[in-house]
C-alpha cells in the first residue's frame, strides 16, 4: 500500500521537475514560459465562470425541490443489483453528454456526501477517466463534414460504461 | 443539448417543489449556488492556472516530441491503415501527447488537424474510416497523466489527499480505452 501512496504523492512533483529540467537543458526562460501558461489559464477558468453558474443554478433546483432523490430510489432496484452507489447516478447519465454539467453535479456530490468518502472517490475516478463524448464526437466529426459515424457512439459509450464500472469497483478495493 | 436540458432541469424542479412544498428550501438554494460556483472557480483559479504554466514549459522542449515518439508503435498497431499517411500518424500522436499531459486545449486543435488529414484520404467523404473511428474512440476515452480537473476540484473541496486517486483515474482510464479500442477494431469489421 505505501507504494501506491509513493506513486500518488510523488507523480505530480516528479512531473514538474522533470520538466522544469529539460526547460533549463535546454535553455529555455522557464519562469517567463510559465507565465504565458498561466495567463492562457486563467482565460480559460473565467470562460468556464458562466456555465459552472448555469449548471450550479439547475442542480441545486434539482436537488433541494427533492426531486433528484426522487429519481434515484426509482432507480435504485437496478444499480443496487449491479452495485453501483445510487448517488452517482446523475452523474454517470450526464457525465457523457456535458463537462461542464457533470463536473457540477460531481462537486454536489462530493459536497454532500464527502470528499475523502467512497462516494467521493468514485465521483473523481469517474470525471477523470471519462470524456463528455458526445461533445467530442459531434466536434471531430462536424470538423470533416461527416455524418455517417458508424459504431463510434456505441464504441465511445461501452467505453465510458467499463470505465465507470471499473471506477466503482477500484475505489471499493483500494478504500 | 444543454438549451434542451437546462431548462427541463430548471421547471421540473420548480414545478416538483410547489407540489412537494420544498419551495422554501428551494428558494434559499438558489444564491447557495451562485456562491458555490464562485468559489469552486476560485480555487480553480490557482490549480489550473499553475498546470497550464507547468505544461507550457513541457510544450516549448523537446519532451513533448520525445513522448511522440514513445507513441509510435501504439500508434502504429491502432492505425494500420494509416502505414503510408505520416502526417496524419504525426498529428495524431502530437494528439495523444497533449492529451497524455492533460493540455486539452492544445490536444483539441492537434485532433482537429488530423481528422482534416485523414479526411484527405477519405473515399466516402460522408463516412468515418476505419483509422478515424478508432482515433475518436481514442479522444473520447481521455487518456491523460495527471486529471488536473479532478485534483483541482478536490484540493477546492478540502480532500486530505487531493492527489490520492491518482492511481485509481490511471487504471479505470486505461481499463476504458481498452474496451473502447477492442470494440472498435470488432465492430469496424460489421459496420
Amino acid at each position: 500500500m505505501s507504494v501506491i501512496n509513493f506513486l500518488s504523492a510523488g507523480a505530480i512533483p516528479l512531473i514538474i521537475i522533470t520538466i522544469i529540467f529539460y526547460g533549463l537543458k535546454e535553455k529555455q526562460k522557464v519562469f517567463d514560459i510559465f507565465l504565458d501558461g498561466a495567463k492562457d489559464g486563467m482565460e480559460i477558468v473565467i470562460g468556464l465562470f458562466p456555465t459552472l453558474l448555469g449548471i450550479f443554478l439547475a442542480i441545486g433546483l434539482l436537488r433541494n425541490s427533492g426531486i433528484l432523490d426522487f429519481i434515484i430510489n426509482l432507480i435504485s432496484p437496478i444499480t443496487n443489483l449491479l452495485k453501483i452507489p445510487n448517488q452517482i447516478l446523475p452523474l454517470a447519465m450526464l457525465r457523457p453528454i456535458s463537462g461542464s454539467a457533470s463536473m457540477g453535479i460531481a462537486v454536489d456530490i462530493m459536497e454532500k456526501y464527502g470528499v475523502d468518502s467512497l462516494i467521493g472517490k468514485i465521483t473523481s475516478t469517474i470525471m477523470g477517466s471519462t470524456e463528455t463524448t458526445f461533445y467530442t464526437i459531434a466536434i471531430y466529426t462536424a470538423c470533416v463534414k461527416i455524418k455517417k459515424i458508424r459504431f463510434v457512439l456505441l464504441a465511445a459509450l461501452l467505453a465510458d460504461l467499463a470505465g465507470m464500472i471499473t471506477s466503482v469497483i477500484i475505489c471499493q478495493i483500494m478504500a | 443539448m444543454l438549451n434542451i436540458i437546462w431548462p427541463i432541469f430548471i421547471i421540473i424542479a420548480i414545478i416538483y417543489a410547489f407540489f412537494t412544498g420544498n419551495i422554501e428550501n428551494l428558494s434559499n438554494g438558489i444564491f447557495d449556488s451562485a456562491k458555490s460556483a464562485v468559489e469552486l472557480t476560485l480555487t480553480f483559479f490557482g490549480t489550473i492556472c499553475l498546470w497550464n504554466g507547468i505544461m507550457e514549459i513541457a510544450k516549448r522542449t523537446s519532451l513533448m516530441k520525445k513522448l511522440t515518439k514513445i507513441l509510435q508503435p501504439l500508434i502504429n498497431f491502432l492505425f494500420p491503415d494509416l502505414n503510408n499517411n505520416k502526417q496524419a500518424k504525426e498529428e495524431i500522436s502530437m494528439n495523444m501527447t497533449a492529451n497524455l499531459l492533460g493540455l486539452g486545449n492544445a490536444a483539441t486543435p492537434l485532433g482537429l488537424k488530423a481528422m482534416k488529414t485523414m479526411q484527405k484520404e477519405n473515399m466516402k467523404k460522408d463516412t468515418l474510416t476505419n483509422a478515424m473511428a478508432m482515433f475518436i474512440v481514442i479522444n473520447t476515452a481521455s487518456l491523460q497523466i495527471i486529471p488536473t480537473n479532478v485534483i483541482a476540484i478536490r484540493s477546492s473541496l478540502g480532500s486530505q489527499s487531493p492527489s490520492g486517486i491518482i492511481l485509481q483515474v490511471w487504471i479505470a482510464t486505461i481499463v476504458a480505452a481498452i474496451v473502447g479500442i477492442t470494440a472498435t477494431k470488432i465492430l469496424m469489421k460489421r459496420f
